[in-house]
């Protein structure tokens, strides 16, 4: 069996990563879009836990506190600000929104 | 000598607050439009003639005191301004010669005020023409005492503000409009040439006072290419103000004026000016031979020329403008032609004042003709047998014509004759000029006497022509006598300190020389016009006639210039503000910005994920740029 190495986790980060930039860039849906965000800080949550336990120290670990309590946040910001346009504009597809158009 | 300054302020505030009374008071201002003049529109000739009245009291106060060896210290009276090392006071230059033109002024400004009650009777503007008259009069009693540079510069100014004001008098006249503002323009150019050495003699000696300039150029050696050039500068601005060749042309038309305006301030008054600034800067002038020879021809020059063109001018007010022209021409030749260390000025300043009462004369009768034609008519060849019907005007008019030509023993006999002194011994050439400007003279005045006065009434308004009021020939007689014995008074004397001087008379030959002219003149008149012509039989000369009559085409050819000189200048500003500075610099500006401005228009779709998207371009080039 091959032992599960930085490298593994540092891989299954990336992809995660990237997993979750494409749908915040692809995706139509402003829901999916706002999942596809969480997805991206899990992502780097990973990252950093793998880093912590590398090092043998709790750095990453307190980065990561701070990264799950900034993404509560966003989550309630973001999910009233998706359920406000939602009252508002009756869809929350984003290519529709476009009215900041010049 | 408090005394004296004293009387100078009383001098110059007469008129100046006459013209003030009569402006708020007799004059209906839209500041109180309701109440209406305060006092009768007529009460203004009152108020001017007792406050000028006053001042010619207080003025022949000032010239007794010069007589009885007053001399003003030229102390400087009041500090009007100090900027850096200029230190400009208000201070009085109190001398022979101011008191002989302040008396000249005084005498001739009462009796055209005097005229102007008659002339001006019906007009509705009379409170506003004695307002302006009295302001002018101001403005020149203020030239003649100014004691410094600046001070005469402000008067001139004012002078010359006046006088556009009482050319264009009758405003809703085109005509009269348009030769005020030709009058004003035209002597901007020369007080442009005065201003400018005026500023030169500062730089040259520091000071702008009259005495304190002659001190400083007797005390230091001055370079004289750099006072030829300042004092011919200075000249400039008595050319424009005393009509000299190149820019004479603003006075023929200021004729469109009232003729009393035209007799006090272009023929008597301010257009001497230029020659009383150049007798009052005779130091300077004496000090530079070149600006002489260029004054003396200048001066030359005009008195030929406007004798000339006055042969064809059938307008008479236009006939005595031109003769004006021509004796300025002759005081300004005088001036040019002096003799530093012999009588001086004496020669200009004498004929300008004798010719001050017999122009203002001449013009006041053919103003009194003016007035018997109902205004209406100026043209000689539609008058005609008036000496008959107005046998004290006619009289009036030929004693100014003799006295102006020089028939002996008139006053301008005397000034005539030392002026053509001065050229024999001086200048050949201009001694030629003047002798056959005087035979011009003698001619074009008698024919304007004889078409005018005698012969058959050619116009209709010539039939029913009646002799004016007394208070238009009282006036006229006044001046007339002035005219007959103004030679006597001894200006001449007055003028010069030393007695040997003033008594040498011109050789023989220069006084027959001047009769046989004045002889030839009058003689060809009197064969041409005595006899009751109805057409000038000059027509007939084809090219000559036709170029005097056009006046050398002056006016067209300042036209051309003004047209070719300012429409090029206008055609490249004009293109350097539309391509260069309005095309380039200014929509280059905008253009440049607007592109900047929709290019990056395109980055905003309003689309979020195209901005995610830019984003993540950003971090990731970022990032590239880090960790490399």
């Amino acid at each position: 069996m091959i032992p599960v190495t930085l490298e593994h986790y540092l891989i299954v980060s990336v992809l995660m990563f990237s997993l979750g930039l494409a749908g915040v860039m692809l995706r139509r849906n402003a829901l999916v879009v706002f999942m596809s965000l969480e997805l991206m800080l899990n992502a780097s949550n990973l990252a950093l836990v793998a880093f912590s336990r590398f090092n043998g120290n709790l750095h990453g670990q307190i980065f990561v506190f701070f990264i799950i309590t900034v993404a509560a946040a966003e989550v309630a910001v973001g999910l009233a600000i998706i359920v406000a346009l939602f009252r508002r504009r009756q869809t929350v597809q984003v290519d529709e929104i476009n009215s900041m158009r010049l | 000598m408090e005394d004296v300054s004293g009387l100078l302020w009383r001098v110059l505030a007469g008129p100046l607050s006459a013209a003030v009374v009569i402006w708020l008071l007799c004059h209906k201002s839209k500041f109180y439009a309701d109440f209406g003049p305060v006092m009768e529109r007529q009460m203004a000739w009152i108020v001017a003639i007792i406050f000028l009245t006053g001042s010619t009291w207080f003025a022949y106060s000032a010239f007794s005191a010069v007589r009885d060896g007053a001399a003003l210290d030229n102390q400087p009276l009041y500090q009007f301004l100090s900027v850096g090392d200029l230190d400009f006071s208000i201070n009085w230059s109190l001398d022979k010669l101011s008191g002989l033109m302040l008396m000249v002024v005084c005498g001739v400004s009462l009796c055209i005020m005097v005229y102007s009650i008659g002339y001006m009777h019906d007009d509705p503007g009379i409170s506003r023409f004695f307002a302006k008259l009295s302001f002018f009069v101001f403005s020149m009693f203020g030239i003649v005492l100014s004691g410094n540079f600046l001070m005469m510069f402000i008067f001139w100014e004012l002078v010359g503000v006046s006088s556009y004001l009482l050319i264009g008098y009758w405003y809703e006249r085109p005509a009269a409009a348009e030769a005020g503002k030709k009058a004003f323009l035209v002597n901007r150019i020369g007080d442009f040439g005065f201003l400018l050495g005026i500023l030169m003699l500062w730089g040259i000696t520091g000071e702008v006072n009259f005495v304190g300039v002659k001190n400083q150029l007797a005390a230091h050696a001055v370079d004289p290419n750099l006072l030829a050039v300042a004092t011919v500068l200075i000249f400039c601005g008595a050319v424009g103000k005393s009509a000299q060749f190149p820019l004479h042309v603003w006075l023929p038309d200021a004729m469109e004026g009232p003729t009393p305006v035209s007799a006090l301030i272009h023929a008597a008054t301010m257009v001497a000016a230029g020659v009383y600034m150049l007798c009052r800067v005779s130091f300077l002038v004496f000090g530079s031979p070149v600006a002489m020879e260029i004054i003396a021809w200048t001066g030359g020059i005009t008195a030929l020329m406007a004798a000339l063109i006055a042969t064809q001018q059938n307008d008479i007010k236009r006939i005595l403008a031109y003769s004006t022209l021509s004796q300025l021409g002759y005081m300004v030749m005088a001036v040019g032609l002096s003799d530093p260390h012999g009588s001086g000025y004496m020669p200009a300043m004498f004929h300008l004042s004798t010719h001050a009462f017999f122009k203002a004369l001449l013009f006041l009768s053919a103003g009194s003709v003016i007035i018997a034609l109902h205004h209406s008519e100026q043209d000689i060849w539609k008058m005609g047998g008036l000496l008959k019907k107005m046998p004290i005007t006619a009289a009036c008019f030929a004693v100014g014509t003799l006295a102006l030509c020089g028939f002996p023993f008139m006053s301008g006999f005397y000034s005539k004759e030392a002026i053509l002194g001065l050229a024999h011994e001086r200048n050949h050439g201009l001694y030629v000029l003047a002798t056959a400007t005087a035979g011009l003279t003698a001619f074009y005045m008698f024919r304007c006497f004889f078409v005018a006065f005698l012969g058959k009434t050619r116009g209709e308004h010539a039939g029913k022509a009646k002799e004016s009021g007394w208070v238009v020939l009282v006036p006229l007689i006044v001046l007339a006598a002035a005219s007959i014995f103004g030679g006597w008074f001894g200006i001449p004397e007055w003028l010069v300190e030393n007695n040997a001087i003033s008594a040498e008379h011109a050789p023989q030959i220069v006084m027959i020389a001047a009769l046989a002219a004045f002889a030839i003149g009058a003689g060809a008149a009197v064969a041409l016009y005595a006899r009751g012509a109805v057409a000038d039989p000059l027509n007939r000369l084809p090219v000559i006639s036709w170029v005097l009559r056009n006046k050398f085409f002056f006016d067209e050819i300042y036209m051309v210039l003004v047209k070719v000189g300012q429409g090029t200048l206008a055609w490249l500003c004009g293109f350097v503000d539309r391509w260069i500075i309005a095309g380039l610099v200014v929509r280059g500006l905008t253009a440049t910005t607007r592109g900047a401005g929709q290019t990056l228009r395109l980055f905003q779709t309003g689309n979020v994920q195209t901005y995610a998207l830019w984003f993540a371009a950003g971090a990731t080039i970022l990032l590239y740029c880090l960790v490399r």
